[in-house]
């Protein structure tokens, strides 16, 4: 691939992968990672201060599956949706299998009665797996350090 | 202003205009929260040195927390003599001195005011007469106290001493998880839509666990069929409650046909989230800790924190999450209590839901100031016992509110 082509299928990735999310196909989230891949939600605060601590964790499809099986069939929270926006994505090629992304994002929240509020605003920083083009790492760095009321679906 | 009756059922009663007085609030402000309470600053690792500060809360009120340059520990209003505007800025760091950006008034790291610019005037013009008392109106300056690593503070001078004040019912049950010098990972604030006190009777009821949570009753971590207990201090102010690491075998929820008994098609792919090690030595799995008014320490599996509750509004509540560990643990301790970090917070798979249910509550109650809760599992007592099948320490925290607020 060369740089024109890799900054389009990365930029693919990242619309296909709010997309699901934002059309509540939660169960196709693990889908967008390598078997072993990791998703980490944290905050920017955190990570200024050199803080390991996640909001979200997961290590592998597994946990994901166990993320969104749990959001389906035992926790509770007001039925929402977001609407995620996209934006400068810049693509840096590592080698043969591996690319580096950065792009700034912002989540919307809609809840059932129609409530619309920014709900999160920050950068994803990916380390993409290639030829197959699957997120092998993505930290969602939020730019606040504050949430409102829960976080159930995936940013 | 809603009228302020308590039902005639007394303790098993607790009226919803509580949650939704304004007037009430700012009373709360400086009965409770300003008055003779000890209140929750912040970690002292969150100290590291002479000279560091952070800043906090006390209710509304905005606190400065410093070390000065001898290692003692100060914590003082986050207000200039001067005009009221906050005098540090940053949330946390090392200073020297703390100087106001609006005029320069420059206080030292106990809070006392120590320059007032061109106070003397220039050039024998201007300046403040030779009487002026700005120290007067010096930010108000708390008394601290450090227990086995966390930092409290009081406006007082009646309230006594923080273990008299916590009480021996629960004080064993703190120090039991603050055994050693503790270690950050971490911090984030969950915004809950809700009066501050649902927050408080949320954690304090012992009988929501394991029917709100799917998760604590289907994995069959909190079950009310285990072993645990109850500990409430003796005004009813502070409560303990735990539950043992041995796994239920019961089947009382799925008899009871609770939603939380969950499918069992339901399992996780990856238990290791859950996996504990027994740290302490005493085979509990869960301890969560309050005390009046607004501290929590909970111990899930491997999971620790502080939760700090700062009001914000009559309807809107802070909860300021600290996770820790030991300063000791090894990296495979680390990484567990990173995972666990799943259980807990805004995504937590337990703690989202608390508010989410009480949000419910705050929205639920609002035609209904001339209405009451019902909170009479385990009767009208408070006190400690070994049944969590009772909401005696959520009596406690009313019995505690009445007596501060003068109901």
């Amino acid at each position: 691939m060369d740089v024109v082509e890799l900054q389009l299928a990365v930029e693919r990735l990242h619309a296909r992968y709010a997309h699901a999310i934002d059309a509540d196909k939660l169960e196709d989230w693990p889908g967008f990672f390598t078997e072993n891949g990791r998703y980490r939600v944290a905050t920017a605060e955190n990570e200024e201060r050199g803080l390991p601590l996640p909001v979200l964790y997961c290590e592998g499809r597994g946990m994901m599956r166990d993320r969104i099986q749990s959001l389906r069939h035992a926790n509770i929270y007001e039925p929402q949706r977001y609407r995620h926006v996209v934006s400068s994505v810049l693509v840096e090629k590592i080698d043969l299998k591996l690319a580096r992304s950065s792009a700034n994002f912002m989540v919307i929240r809609i809840m059932q009665d129609g409530a619309t509020m920014v709900f999160a605003s920050g950068r994803y920083l990916d380390r993409i797996a290639l030829p197959e083009l699957k997120y092998d790492e993505r930290v969602v760095i939020c730019d606040s350090r504050r949430f409102d009321t829960l976080l159930a679906i995936p940013l | 202003m809603l009228e302020r009756t308590w039902p005639a059922e007394g303790a098993t009663r607790v009226p919803y205009w509580v949650y939704q007085d304004e007037d009430l609030y700012r009373e709360e402000q400086s009965k409770i929260w300003r008055g003779d309470t000890w209140n929750y600053l912040c970690l002292e690792a969150e100290l590291p040195g002479p000279k560091s500060f952070v800043t906090t809360f006390v209710g509304d009120m905005p606190v400065v927390v410093t070390r000065d340059p001898h290692g003692k520990l100060n914590a003082w209003e986050n207000r200039c003599a001067h005009r009221g505007a906050l005098v540090c800025m940053q949330p946390r760091g090392t200073a020297e001195r703390f100087s106001c950006i609006y005029h320069n008034w420059t206080y030292d790291h106990a809070g006392n005011l120590t320059n007032v610019a061109f106070r003397n005037g220039i050039g024998g013009k201007g300046g403040m007469p030779a009487d002026a008392d700005p120290e007067s109106q010096s930010p108000k300056q708390l008394n601290v106290s450090s227990l086995n690593g966390v930092v409290f503070g009081t406006l007082s001078k009646n309230v006594p001493d923080l273990e008299t004040y916590v009480g021996p019912e629960v004080l064993p049950r703190l120090k039991r998880v603050l055994k050693k010098p503790l270690k950050v990972l971490g911090a984030y604030t969950q915004v809950l839509p809700n009066n501050w006190k649902l927050y408080m009777d949320n954690t304090k009821d012992t009988y929501h666990a394991s029917l709100l949570h799917l998760f604590f009753t289907r994995f069959r971590i909190n079950r009310l069929t285990q072993g645990g207990g109850v500990f409430v201090s003796k005004d009813g102010a502070h409560h303990c409650t735990y539950t043992e690491m041995i796994e239920a075998k019961d089947d009382h929820y799925e008899k009871e046909g609770v939603r939380s008994a969950g499918n069992q098609a339901f399992a996780l792919e990856k238990p290791e989230v859950l996996h504990q090690v027994d740290e302490f030595g005493d085979r509990v799995s869960i301890q969560i800790l309050t005390l009046f008014p607004g501290f929590v320490l909970h111990q899930i599996r491997n999971s620790l924190a502080a939760r700090q509750v700062v009001p914000k509004s009559v309807d809107r509540t802070e909860l300021h999450w600290t996770l820790f560990g030991f300063a000791d643990d090894d990296e495979e301790m680390t990484r567990r209590r990173l995972l666990q970090a799943n259980l807990v917070g805004p995504a937590g798979f337990i703690s989202m839901e608390d508010g989410a249910a009480t949000g419910f509550v705050q929205r639920g109650v609002a035609g209904s100031p001339d209405r009451a809760s019902v909170i009479e599992m385990g009767g009208a007592s408070v006190g400690s016992g070994d049944s969590r099948l009772t909401e005696t320490a959520v009596r406690g925290l009313w019995k505690t509110w009445r007596r501060y607020m003068n109901v």
